[in-house]
């Protein structure tokens, strides 16, 4: 596609996408909820960012942000979202939607909800062309119908004229990827592409989505709650809890070296498929915190194994692990004195789970 | 897959449960069509065991935990539950049998009624069967929340919606242990909650099971989590069993095509583990009109012109160890070579 080919030469030094200090507070009755509060990061062109965390972690709320893709009522932003050298925080929505489907698009995880159900597949998929790319019907059709074979749908003439309910749940979502697709974005934004789908379809769809990656040389953003699709599919993985960013690295060192100890509870707490049926598992007490009143000091004190006095009122800073690109949010990471003192004690103990009050 | 057969039914031991030939089968509007949702299948649970049932959506996994609470009945089959055939019971004797097998659901907030107190959604059991004064009642319930790690002060005052998705399914593993039930049927259980909570549920209903000596059985679509809780592992595809194994047996070795698959998508969370390429593309064809021979056989790398005419017999390929597949991963007559791209 020719405009795929003009943003690709648009090169331009630093980062595609530099985040600082971003802010998303919702004012509720119940108070001002923090969703996101204080997150920076940068992305380069090309490689695909995992962002991981519990449910109301703030991690949709980012990718959210970061777009421009949230109600103004009641909504607090601030901060600098700095895309390929501009800074778009403060763009209006006529200028935002500028932006969307040429330059980031999204992927949503619910493929049935997501469609127009009253509007055929093609028609969807070409809806962006003729608007953002000035395509004429017969041109957009014939590119509607070249991206559904990109997405490799079953019999994609076909699909151009049916409907979404005509279509499984896996071509549904292969239909929305094709939409986000559509204008060469620079930066696609997966928010958990596969959590509606199923084991054998999802390992399909993240294979597609990193063929697409590559081919274009486009950056992604794969939002998720599961470790394990991160593990395959990224470059880089950033940890997020209670609405901050706790460690931030690439995949092979976070997994090989994570400091945070929400990070390590959390990828302890999956069953591991290697382990033999009827092995405890380990539990992260306690439920994520409410975002109104969060807790003073480090937001996972509360439920952390090795907390210290100092983790209570103190709120640790993002620090620089011994590589550079490896940052975390702790007084006394994985693998410190007092962890290992502490993990020791708590072996003694036999820190065998109990079924904890909630 | 797509397999009939009773070879893995057994015949020694407390068999606490038995179902043979279990078919149902759902009409579509008025077209005359049918969604063959369970086409046969036969499957036995001991005392004590848990057993888990895996297979992605459209299988049939819920639809056969339900009909063994006869949730609707089956179209044909039986089901015999501590002895007693279930499927020509009189709608009162059912009731009363399903004091002795209870269900839990997926979605924790919407199967607690959002209106009540929960103290007394787990109560009503006791009060619908009239176990006990009231006050016994109440200290029975009690002892329960705070079992399954609920404040019961908390319970008697608040309603579902304050709790979270990880609580509500505790009330609702106390409500259905609260007619001291022998059997619980867990339908996707833990896929609605997050990973640090769905660990505590596991270990809370192994807790449980060893407590007050439970038979489960676990229905759910991620391979890992059914590992972790079971004893013996059935996958289903279409509305058939593919395969029948003790837990450890059926990940280190699978015997099936469709097992294999599953596994080989599972995503490993280790960056060092290759994401394996995807062999196998397109999705389960409908219920409706289901493909004859092996209902595997579109999908399946080994299928030859017998899967797609004859459907295989479940049959042993090792001890305790049963599929039902014509050229199985291992076991099988003749080795077949399966060219992977």
């Amino acid at each position: 596609m020719n405009t795929r080919i003009q943003a690709a030469t648009r090169q331009i030094d630093g980062p595609l996408l530099k985040v600082t200090d971003l802010r998303t507070h919702f004012r509720t009755e119940r108070g001002l909820v923090r969703s996101v509060d204080g997150v920076s990061f940068s992305l380069d062109r090309g490689k695909a960012l995992g962002i991981v965390g519990e449910s109301g972690s703030g991690k949709t709320v980012l990718s959210r942000s970061i777009m421009g893709l949230l109600p103004s009522r009641n909504t607090e932003r601030s901060g600098s979202v700095i895309f390929e050298g501009a800074e778009i925080i403060d763009r209006s929505l006529k200028e935002r939607r500028k932006i969307w489907g040429r330059e980031m698009s999204m992927i949503f995880q619910d493929p049935m909800t997501s469609l127009n159900p009253v509007m055929r597949v093609g028609k969807q998929i070409s809806e962006g062309l003729s608007i953002h790319l000035g395509m004429d019907k017969q041109n957009a059709r014939e590119t509607a119908l070249k991206l559904l074979y990109d997405v490799r749908i079953p019999e994609p003439e076909k699909r151009l004229d049916q409907y979404a309910f005509e279509l499984s749940g896996g071509m549904r979502q292969r239909v929305m990827i094709a939409i986000a697709l559509a204008c060469g974005p620079t930066i696609l934004f997966a928010d958990e592409p596969t959590t509606a789908l199923d084991v054998t379809v999802q390992a399909q769809i993240l294979e597609l989505i990193g063929d697409q990656r590559r081919d274009r040389n486009m950056s992604v953003i794969l939002v998720t709650h599961d470790l394990g699709v991160v593990a395959g599919h990224t470059d880089e993985i950033a940890v997020m809890y209670g609405g901050k960013l706790v460690e931030k690295a690439p995949t092979r060192t976070l997994f090989a070296n994570m400091k945070m100890p929400y990070t390590e509870a959390l990828l302890r707490s999956i069953p591991n498929i290697e382990d033999p049926s009827h092995t405890r598992l380990n539990v992260i007490t306690g439920r994520p915190p409410d975002l109104v009143n969060p807790p003073q000091g480090c937001r996972f004190s509360p439920r952390c194994e090795y907390v210290q006095p100092k983790c209570v009122t103190e709120e640790p800073p993002l620090l620089t692990a011994e590589h550079l690109d490896h940052v975390y949010a702790c007084w006394y990471p994985v693998g410190s004195p007092v962890y290992r003192e502490k993990r020791a004690q708590l072996d003694r103990q036999g820190s065998g789970a109990t079924v904890g009050a909630v | 897959m797509a397999g009939s057969g009773k070879a893995h039914l057994r015949d020694s031991g407390d068999v606490l449960l038995r179902v043979e030939d279990l078919v149902v089968e759902f009409p579509v509007g008025r077209t005359g069509l049918k969604v063959h949702a369970v086409s046969g299948i036969s499957f036995d649970v001991m005392r004590g065991e848990t057993l888990g049932v895996v297979g992605e959506s459209g299988c049939g996994k819920s639809t056969t935990g339900k009909a063994m609470m006869m949730l609707p009945r089956p179209n044909s089959g039986s089901v015999v539950f501590e002895g007693t055939e279930l499927t020509n019971l009189p709608a009162d004797e059912m009731r009363a049998a399903r004091t002795r097998m209870q269900m839990i659901f997926q979605d924790p907030i919407s199967s607690l009624n959002p209106r009540r107190k929960v103290r007394d959604i787990v109560r009503e059991p006791l009060i619908i069967w009239k176990r006990g004064s009231s006050a016994e009642q109440l200290s029975r319930v009690d002892k329960l929340l705070e079992e399954v790690g609920i404040d019961p002060q908390r319970a008697a005052e608040s309603q579902a919606h304050q709790f979270s998705g990880g609580q509500c399914q505790r009330i609702s593993i106390a409500r259905s242990l609260v007619l001291d039930p022998t059997m619980i049927i867990c339908d996707e259980p833990v896929s609605a909650l997050d990973v640090s909570v769905q660990a505590q549920v596991l270990n809370l209903l192994e807790d449980l099971k060893a407590k007050y000596g439970l038979t489960l059985v676990f229905i759910a679509h991620d391979l890992a989590v059914v590992k972790n809780i079971s004893d013996r592992v059935q996958v289903m595809y279409l509305g058939k069993i593919c395969e029948v194994a003790p837990s450890n047996s059926m990940y280190t070795t699978p015997a099936h095509h469709y097992t294999k698959l599953l596994l080989d998508s599972i995503p490993v969370p280790n960056p060092d583990v290759a994401v394996a390429k995807v062999t196998v593309q397109g999705e389960p064809p409908s219920p409706v009109l289901p493909p004859p021979g092996c209902r595997f056989n579109p999908r399946c790398p080994a299928a030859d012109d017998r899967c797609r005419t004859e459907e295989p017999q479940v049959r042993q390929v090792a001890d305790g160890h049963f599929v039902a597949c014509h050229h199985p991963l291992f076991g099988g007559d003749a080795p077949v070579s399966v060219t992977t791209v």
